[in-house]
């Protein structure tokens, strides 16, 4: 099949899982932003309310995702290994137009997030890293039934400078890595022309932006102290 | 006739005998240098005074010197053809450098053109990709009327934007993957968008991507650096063009 094995294929398996990637973490923000009180009963309910999902489907779910991660680091590193030897030597001035410091460095900014990943589901999803604080072994009332304290795992976790820190850094990179990658998911889908490829770049970077503000806004107002358990 | 001022340049070539020799910098003095001359008049000059004084003169690929036929091909201070905006090496002039300058000198960069000799690369990759499906195949036979096939003025239009290529290869010079989109690219759209490309289109554009990977050719991460190298500015817009035909070939 050429999508697995030629040059634009391969382009193509990369955008479409990072794009996914790009779709589940926006919804993940929204999920994540009941934490400021807009949903009834907090992060907790939202947590309750994933939970509570049919078992078969968290389970498909969480294997698609995996399923995504695997393909893009897979293929990222190859193109990644294909295309340093594309230049076999470097010039001996560089001169730089339009690529870009998060354009060059995509696999670094892409390794950094996939040992965050790894971390941030050790930390809250299978909370092995700080299980003093685990919403699973804690639970609180909520709507005359007991839920774990995810607000009170987060707000713990966050209350840690070294924590609060990894998170705003990951996010930093994770900014990084979507300002190309968003931007590049239209191009090598072919949905853009000369005239919108430079409002896709801008958008693309704004949306990143976007993300980055709102996710760091969790931990930075738990560290500051403004948002309480 | 007015006396033109003069600069004196240092030059630091890129020297290599044959593919095998590792090659290697060489610093040069061009003297008598006028704004007037065009960086390959300049190299003449230098090359002059390397014959006069016994020495091997720098070898650099070249032809027309009107900026249209693509052969030259130097990578001027980091940048494919000098970095004036469309512009080629050929047509670039010493105007645009200062008495005292310091310029590095090097061929194009890319696993896929071996160089051959000093500034000389092989561009053979190039007429492989075009020999994998950048035609048409149509009867010959007496001369058809014009415009028995109509072709609306803007697709007309995007068609020769494309077909400005000059297959120079600095699109694959300024590619930190040695990446040959852009030309490809702009082959595929130029056929692709006129009506007597399209019966083939799925089958050039397999074919033509599948001779790029086959020669070495890098993949693209859409960095546009080609389209800054680019001296006829062909817009990246041919390499989603082209990813657009790719993925409407794989359910043809």
């Amino acid at each position: 099949m050429q999508l697995l094995t030629s040059s634009i294929g391969r382009k193509i398996v990369m955008a479409i899982t990072g794009q996914a990637m790009v779709l589940f973490a926006v919804v993940h923000l929204l999920g994540n932003s009941s934490i400021f009180g807009w949903l009834n009963g907090g992060i907790n309910a939202y947590a309750e309310h994933l939970h509570s999902l049919p078992l078969p489907i968290i389970i498909a779910f969480r294997l698609v995702m995996l399923a995504l991660v695997c393909i893009h680091i897979w293929f990222g590193i190859q193109l990644t290994i294909e295309n340093r030897g594309g230049r076999p030597r470097q010039y001996a001035v560089k001169s730089v137009q339009k690529a870009t410091f998060a354009s060059e460095n995509m696999i670094w900014t892409g390794c950094l997030l996939g040992l965050f990943l790894v971390y941030h589901l050790l930390h809250f999803t299978f909370q092995v890293t700080n299980p003093e604080t685990s919403a699973l072994q804690h639970l609180v009332p909520l709507h005359d039934q007991m839920v774990p304290n995810v607000l009170g795992m987060v707000v713990a976790g966050f209350s840690n400078f070294f924590v609060a820190f990894i998170y705003a850094v990951a996010l930093v990179v994770l900014f990084l890595h979507l300002s190309h990658g968003i931007q590049s998911f239209f191009q090598t889908m072919g949905w853009s022309c000369d005239k919108s490829q430079p409002i896709i770049v801008k958008l693309g970077t704004l949306v990143a932006l976007v993300m980055f503000l709102g996710y760091v806004t969790i931990p930075l107002t738990i560290f500051a102290g403004i948002l309480k358990g | 006739m007015s006396e033109h001022k003069t600069m004196t340049l240092t030059l630091i070539v890129w020297r290599q005998k044959n593919a095998n020799d590792p090659g290697k910098f060489e610093t040069y003095t061009a003297k008598e240098i006028t704004e007037h001359h065009s960086f390959l008049e300049m190299l003449d000059v230098v090359n002059e005074d390397l014959i006069n004084t016994g020495k091997e003169p720098i070898v650099f690929d070249h032809d027309c010197r009107e900026g249209i036929c693509g052969m030259c091909s130097q990578v001027i201070n980091g940048a494919p053809h000098g970095g004036q905006d469309r512009t080629t090496v050929c047509q670039l002039h010493m105007r645009k450098f200062k008495d005292g300058d310091t310029i590095y000198i090097e061929p194009w960069r890319a696993r896929a053109f071996p160089i051959v000799k000093d500034l000389i690369v092989d561009r053979a990759a190039l007429d492989t990709i075009i020999q994998a499906g950048g035609y048409t195949s149509c009867h010959t036979g007496g001369v058809p009327d014009g415009n028995t096939i109509m072709i609306p003025k803007p697709i007309a239009e995007e068609a020769t934007d494309a077909a400005e290529c000059i297959g120079c290869g600095a699109c694959v010079a300024g590619c930190p993957n040695g990446a040959a989109m852009l030309f490809t690219g702009a082959k595929v759209s130029q056929l692709a968008l006129l009506p007597q490309g399209r019966p083939e289109a799925a089958a050039r554009v397999k074919n033509m991507t599948e001779a790029m990977k086959e020669c070495g050719f890098g993949n693209c991460t859409n960095h546009y650096e080609c389209q800054v190298a680019c001296p006829k500015g062909v817009n990246v817009k041919f390499i989603a063009r082209m990813n657009r035909e790719f993925l409407k070939a794989q359910f043809a």
